[in-house]
C-alpha cells in the first residue's frame, strides 16, 4: 500500500482511539480544522468532540490536562502545533510530565504521549523552524522518539502509549508530505533501539528525523566514491540506544553525526562526547559534526538552506574523513 | 620534549615523576624520556607546580613537542620542552649538524606538531609493536590511521627478520657517523700535543688514596678533568661554542666527559662547573656519570651544555687520542695513558710515568699558540696536584 | 424540636468541632516541630510554614469527598495533615527518609500520596491548575462522580496557567474547585503591589466561573462554603472558585527575614488566629472545656513527638538507589 507519512500518522492515531477507550486526541485545532498538519483529519467525524479536543490556545494548560488526565487513568494524546509553541508549556513537560514520578517516590506514572512537529525547510522563519528535540532530550523522566520513517510514523504512537511514561513524538514538518509503500500489517514497533538503515564499513553516519533521507542520499553519493557508509536512525534520541551506535562505530572507527539541532550543546555534541568517552581507542579520525548553522532560521530559501545540514556537507565530512584513500 | 642534542629528533615518555598539581622547584627530576640514546631524565628549571601532562608514558614525540606545562610562581606558564634559559648547545656525543646555513641546533620551534595519529591507529600500532614515527600517515592532513599501521606491520611481517642487533644501537651508531663526518667536513681542526711528566702527581695522588676510603680514592682523571677546567681560565676562546659564526665563550667550565657505552656508542654528560669543584667531587661526578651513562639515565641539563670535551683512552692502553670536536664546541682535550717512559731531566735519563696530553681545536675560533698555551697549562697544572 | 434531637445534635456538633480544633492543632504543633528540627539541620532544603492559615486547610478537606482529588502547593504540610496523610509518614518525608509519604524523593514541597489521591505540593507557582482540571477530565471522561480540589495561593492568579485553566475548565465545564488562599502576599509582594486587580472574584466570573470570597481564619465557614460548592462541582455544575481571605504568622520560607511588611499587621492578623478564635467560640457556646483542650493539646503533642521519632528512625535510601522511579521500566 502506498500511503504518506502524514496519512500512517492518522492511521495510528485512528488505531490507537479504537484499541483503547482511554485513549483521546487533545490539542490545537485537531477536531474541526483536521490539525495544522491535517494529521487527524476525519477523526472528529469517526470519533466525536469527547475524544477529539480542539483546545484554546492554551499550550501550557492542555499539556498538564494531558498530564493531568494521565495521572486520573486515561491515555492521553496531546497534540502542540509545533515545537516551537511547546515552549510555552515548558513548565508542564519539565517540571511536571518528567519529575512526578519521581518526586511521588514513584506512586504516579503518567502515560501520557504529546506529539507535536518540528524542524524547519519550509521558509516559515525563526519562529516556526526550531528543532528543540535535543533540548528535550536532556531531560530525565521523558522518552523522546523521531518517527523518521512510514513505519516509525505509524507504529511509534501505539508503543508510545502503551509506555507507562511520558514521550514526545518528534515529527519532522518535512516529512508529512512523504511517499511510500507500507505493509498492510505495519503496525506497533519497538522504541528502545536505533536502527541501521544502511550497513557499511567506512564510516558511521548517526542521524534522526528529518535529516535522515538527506544523510541515506549522502551515503549513495559516497558510495559512487567507494566510501562504505553505514547510516544509523537514533529514532529514540532518550534514552540513547549506545548499543547500537558503538556497534557500527566499532566497526567503521569513524563517525559523521548529522543533527538539525545547533551544534553547542546539542546532542551532536552529547553522542560525540559519550563516543570519546567509551570508544576513543576505536576511533580512526575525529568526530564529525553537520549542524544547522548558529543563527536564527532566516526567511529566504536560499540562506534557509545554507543554514541546514545538507547532503554535500554530510558528503565532504565523510569524504574528507577517510583522506587519501579516497 | 627538550633536545638533548642536536641530533636528537624525538623522545618516548617513559615516566612522570611529577605529576600535575605537584611543586616543582629548579633542579627537580620530573619525567624520563627514552631516546635512541637511552633514558634521560627530565630536570626543571623552574619553580612552580606542574599543570597539566600533555604527553603520557608510551608517547613517542618530536623534539619541542610540549610535554607539560608549569605555572611559575609569578604565575606565568612555562613549557617544558627546550631548556629555558640555556641554550642547549651541544651536548651529547654525537652530534649531528643540520647544515651549514642553519645554525646547529636551535630551540625547535614552539609550534612543533605532535604526530597526528588517530587514537585507533596509536591503540593498533602499539598492539602491533609499530613505530608510529615510522609510518607515513594517509589519513586527513597526514594523519596516520589505523589502515596505514596495518599495512606496515604486514610489511613487515612479510620482511625477513632483521638480525637481532638492538635498533637502538643501530640508530646511535648512524648518529655517530653523521655527527663526526660533518664535523670533519666543517670544523678546520688542528692539533697539539704534550707529553707530561705525572711523577709528581701520581705521588701525591698515592699519598692522598692512603687517606681516603676505599670509595673515595681518586683517578688520574679528576686530575686531568680540573687541570683543564682551570687552565681554561688562561685559554678562555677554547670553552665554548661556535654558534652562527661566531664564537660564544661558555658560561661556565663544563666538562664533557667522554663515555663508552657497552655495546658500542658513547655519550659525553658534562661534569657543571668544573673548576669550582674539589678533587673529591669531581672524582664522585665522574663516577656518578659513567654509571648512569651506561644505565641509561642521565639529566637532560648534563647532556645539553659541555663547553669541551675530555677524552681518555688510556685504560685501552693508547698513548695519545687526537679526537674529533662535538660542534658547536670548539675544542676536544684527549690523554692517554699514563706509561713509564724514559725522560730527560737536568741531564739525566729516568723512568718516569708520563702521560700525553693532546688538543684538537677549532681554527676558526683559537689558534695554534692559543692551544699550546692550554696544553702548558694543564702541564704546570699537573705538578702542582695540590693545588687543584 | 424535641430535647432528644437537640442534645443529639449537639453531641455531633461539640464532636465536630473537636474535630476541627483538634486537626488545626495537629498542623499548628506539626509545623512548630519543623521549625525547630530545621533549625537543627534535620529538615532541609525549603520550608514553607502553614501556620496561621490552618483554618483553610481544616476546613476545606471537611467538606470534601474522600473520592476527590487534591492538587495542591509548596505550602502544603497543612493540606496533607488535614487530608488524611499520616504525621509519621509526612515528617519522614520531610527528613527525606525512605519511609516518607514520597519515599523520601519530594521532601517538604513535593508531598504525593495515592491513598488519599494527593497529587502532590507543587513547587512551581501555577503549576499544578492545568494538572487539576487535566484530573478532572479524566473524571468527566469516564464519568466518575467525583470532583478534583485545587490550592493555590493569590500570586498563582498573575500566573497565564490560572487564566488558561479557569477557562479551560469552564469551557469544558469541568469538575475542578479552585481553592484560592489569598494571604496577601506572594512571597514578599503584597497582592496590590502586583495585581491591578485585587479582587480576585472578578477574575474567575470574568471565565464564567462562579466565585465566592470566605473568611479563611474561620474554619466553620470555610467548611460551610467548601461543602456546599464542591457538591454543586461534582454534581456537574462545572468549576467553581473560592478566595479564602487568610494570613501567615511565619515568614514565607525559614530564611526570610521579612523586611516588606509591618509587624503590626503581623500582630492585627495574629489576633485573628483561627485556632484561638475556634477555642474561644466553642468555650462560649460550652462545647468545650479547658480540660478537654488540654486533653487534646497532649494528645496532639505525643502524635507529633512519635512522628518525629519515626522519621528520625526511619531509614536513608541506599545511593545504589539512585536512579529509581525516573521511568517505570528502568532501561
Amino acid at each position: 500500500m502506498i500511503t504518506t507519512y502524514r496519512e500512517a500518522v492518522r492511521t495510528a492515531l485512528r488505531e490507537a482511539l479504537r484499541r483503547d477507550p482511554r485513549v483521546f486526541l487533545m490539542g490545537e485545532d485537531v477536531g474541526r480544522y483536521g490539525g495544522s498538519y491535517g494529521v487527524s483529519k476525519g477523526l472528529l467525524d469517526e470519533f466525536g468532540p469527547e475524544r477529539i479536543r480542539d483546545t484554546p490556545l492554551s499550550e501550557s494548560t492542555f499539556v498538564g490536562a494531558g498530564i493531568g488526565a494521565a495521572l486520573g487513568g486515561l491515555r492521553p494524546i496531546v497534540e502542540v502545533m509545533t515545537v516551537n509553541f511547546s515552549l510555552l508549556a515548558l513548565d508542564q513537560i519539565v517540571n511536571n510530565a518528567a519529575t512526578i514520578r519521581h518526586m511521588s517516590g514513584g506512586q504516579f506514572s503518567i502515560p501520557l504521549g504529546i506529539r507535536m512537529a518540528t524542524g524547519a525547510g519550509r521558509q516559515l522563519a525563526a519562529q516556526h523552524a526550531h528543532s528543540l528535540e535535543g533540548w528535550y532530550a536532556h531531560i530525565p523522566g521523558i522518552r523522546i522518539v523521531t518517527p523518521a520513517t512510514l513505519e516509525d510514523a505509524r507504529g511509534m504512537l501505539w508503543t508510545a502509549l502503551e509506555d507507562p511514561d511520558p514521550v514526545l513524538i518528534f515529527e519532522h514538518q518535512t516529512l508529512y508530505n512523504m511517499e511510500g509503500p507500507l505493509a498492510d500489517t505495519a503496525g506497533a514497533v519497538d522504541i528502545d533501539h536505533a536502527a541501521v538503515r544502511r550497513s557499511g564499513s567506512d564510516v558511521s553516519l548517526i542521524t534522526y528525523g528529518g535529516t535522515l533521507g538527506r544523510t541515506l542520499q549522502a551515503a549513495d553519493e559516497l558510495a559512487r566514491d567507494g566510501v562504505d557508509a553505514e547510516v544509523i536512525d537514533l529514532r529514540t534520541l532518550r534514552p540513547l540506544d549506545m548499543a547500537t551506535i558503538e556497534a557500527s562505530v566499532k566497526k567503521t572507527h569513524r563517525v559523521v553525526i548529522v543533527d538539525e539541532g545547533w551544534r553547542s550543546g546539542s546532542l551532536s555534541a552529547e553522542i560525540s562526547a559519550r563516543l570519546a568517552e567509551s570508544l576513543f581507542y576505536d576511533l580512526d579520525a575525529p568526530i564529525a559534526r553537520v549542524c544547522t548553522a548558529e543563527v536564527p532560521i532566516p526567511y529566504p530559501k536560499h540562506l534557509e538552506d545554507a543554514a541546514l545540514p545538507q547532503t554535500p556537507a554530510i558528503v565532504n565530512a565523510a569524504r574528507s574523513m577517510v583522506g587519501a584513500r579516497v | 620534549m627538550p633536545t638533548l642534542g642536536s641530533d636528537m629528533e624525538d623522545g618516548t615518555l617513559v615516566e612522570w615523576l611529577k605529576h600535575p598539581g605537584d611543586r616543582v622547584k629548579h633542579g627537580d627530576i620530573i619525567a624520563v624520556v627514552d631516546t635512541e640514546k637511552g633514558a634521560i631524565e627530565i630536570e626543571v628549571f623552574e619553580d612552580g607546580m606542574l599543570e597539566t601532562i600533555a604527553v603520557e608514558p608510551g608517547e613517542k614525540v618530536p623534539v619541542g613537542t610540549v610535554l607539560a606545562i608549569i605555572r611559575g610562581s609569578g604565575a606565568e606558564k612555562t613549557t617544558i620542552e627546550a631548556t629555558p634559559g640555556r641554550r642547549p648547545a651541544s651536548i651529547v656525543a654525537p652530534p649531528v649538524l643540520t647544515s651549514t646555513t642553519q645554525p646547529p641546533l636551535p630551540a625547535p620551534p614552539e609550534t612543533a606538531r605532535r604526530l597526528r595519529a588517530s587514537p585507533l591507529a596509536r591503540r593498533r600500532a602499539s598492539e602491533l609493536g609499530v613505530d608510529l614515527g615510522t609510518v607515513r600517515g594517509t589519513g586527513s592532513q597526514g594523519t596516520v590511521t589505523r589502515e596505514d599501521i596495518e599495512r606496515v606491520a604486514a610489511q613487515k611481517a612479510a620482511a625477513p627478520q632483521a638480525p637481532a642487533e638492538p635498533h637502538v644501537r643501530r640508530d646511535m651508531r648512524a648518529a655517530i657517523a653523521a655527527a663526526m663526518t660533518r664535523s670533519k667536513k666543517e670544523i678546520p681542526h688542528y692539533y697539539l700535543s704534550t707529553a707530561i711528566d705525572m711523577s709528581t702527581a701520581i705521588s701525591w695522588l698515592r699519598a692522598q688514596n692512603e687517606q681516603r676510603p676505599i670509595t673515595e680514592r681518586l683517578l688520574a682523571i679528576a686530575l686531568f678533568v680540573k687541570a683543564l677546567a682551570l687552565a681554561l681560565h688562561e685559554v678562555p676562546e677554547l670553552n665554548g661554542h661556535w654558534i652562527d659564526g661566531a664564537f660564544r665563550q661558555g658560561a661556565g667550565v663544563h666538562v664533557g666527559c667522554a663515555i663508552a657505552l657497552r655495546g658500542g656508542g658513547l655519550v659525553a654528560p658534562a661534569v657543571h662547573d668544573a673548576d669550582q669543584k674539589d678533587l673529591g667531587t669531581l672524582m664522585r661526578q665522574i663516577s656518578d656519570l659513567v654509571a648512569r651513562a651506561r644505565a641509561g639515565s642521565l639529566r637532560s641539563s648534563e647532556l645539553a651544555d659541555p663547553t669541551i670535551t675530555v677524552t681518555s683512552l688510556g685504560d685501552q692502553g693508547v698513548d695519545a687520542a687526537f679526537g674529533i670536536i662535538y660542534p658547536p664546541q670548539v675544542a676536544l682535550v684527549g690523554f692517554g695513558r699514563i706509561s713509564d717512559r724514559p725522560w730527560a731531566s737536568e741531564g739525566k735519563i729516568e723512568a718516569r710515568p708520563v702521560v700525553t696530553a693532546t688538543l684538537a681545536a677549532d681554527h676558526r675560533a683559537s689558534d695554534g699558540h692559543r692551544g699550546g698555551l692550554l696544553l702548558a697549562a694543564i702541564d704546570r697544572l699537573l705538578h702542582a696536584p695540590q693545588k687543584l | 424540636m424535641t430535647d432528644g434531637v437537640a442534645s443529639a445534635r449537639s453531641a455531633l456538633a461539640r464532636e465536630h468541632a473537636c474535630v476541627l480544633l483538634h486537626e488545626m492543632r495537629r498542623i499548628r504543633r506539626f509545623e512548630e516541630k519543623c521549625a525547630e528540627l530545621y533549625s537543627a539541620g534535620k529538615i532541609r532544603g525549603f520550608l514553607h510554614l502553614y501556620i496561621g492559615e490552618e483554618a483553610v486547610a481544616v476546613g476545606a478537606m471537611q467538606g470534601l469527598s474522600h473520592e476527590d482529588a487534591i492538587v495542591s502547593t509548596y505550602r502544603e504540610h497543612g493540606h496533607a495533615l488535614a487530608r488524611g496523610i499520616g504525621a509519621s509518614a509526612l515528617m519522614a518525608e520531610m527528613f527525606g527518609k525512605r519511609e516518607g509519604c514520597s519515599h523520601g524523593r519530594g521532601g517538604s514541597m513535593h508531598v504525593f500520596d495515592a491513598a488519599t489521591r494527593f497529587f502532590g505540593g507543587n513547587a512551581i507557582v501555577g503549576g499544578g491548575l492545568p494538572l487539576a482540571v487535566g484530573l478532572a477530565l479524566a473524571d468527566r471522561i469516564t464519568g466518575r462522580p467525583r470532583m478534583t480540589a485545587c490550592f493555590f495561593g493569590d500570586g498563582a492568579v498573575a500566573e497565564g496557567e490560572f487564566h488558561e485553566s479557569l477557562n479551560l475548565a469552564a469551557l469544558w465545564k469541568l469538575p475542578v474547585l479552585f481553592l484560592c488562599e489569598n494571604n496577601l502576599y506572594a512571597m514578599g509582594t503584597r497582592i496590590d503591589r502586583a495585581q491591578s486587580q485585587t479582587d480576585l472574584r472578578v477574575k474567575a466570573q470574568s471565565y464564567l466561573v462562579p466565585a465566592e470570597t470566605v473568611d479563611g481564619m474561620d474554619v466553620i465557614a470555610v467548611e460551610e462554603a467548601t461543602r456546599r460548592i464542591a457538591d454543586g462541582v461534582r454534581r456537574g455544575d462545572g468549576p467553581a472558585f473560592i478566595e479564602f481571605r487568610t494570613y501567615r504568622f511565619r515568614a514565607h520560607s525559614m530564611f526570610d527575614p521579612e523586611l516588606y511588611r509591618d509587624k503590626e499587621e503581623v500582630e492585627r492578623w495574629k489576633g485573628r488566629d483561627p485556632i484561638a478564635t475556634l477555642e474561644k467560640r466553642l468555650k462560649e457556646e460550652g462545647l468545650v472545656t479547658d480540660q478537654l483542650i488540654e486533653a487534646l493539646d497532649v494528645s496532639v503533642a505525643d502524635e507529633m513527638d512519635e512522628a518525629v521519632q519515626f522519621a528520625e528512625n526511619g531509614t536513608w535510601e541506599p545511593v545504589e538507589d539512585l536512579l529509581r522511579d525516573v521511568y517505570t521500566r528502568r532501561s
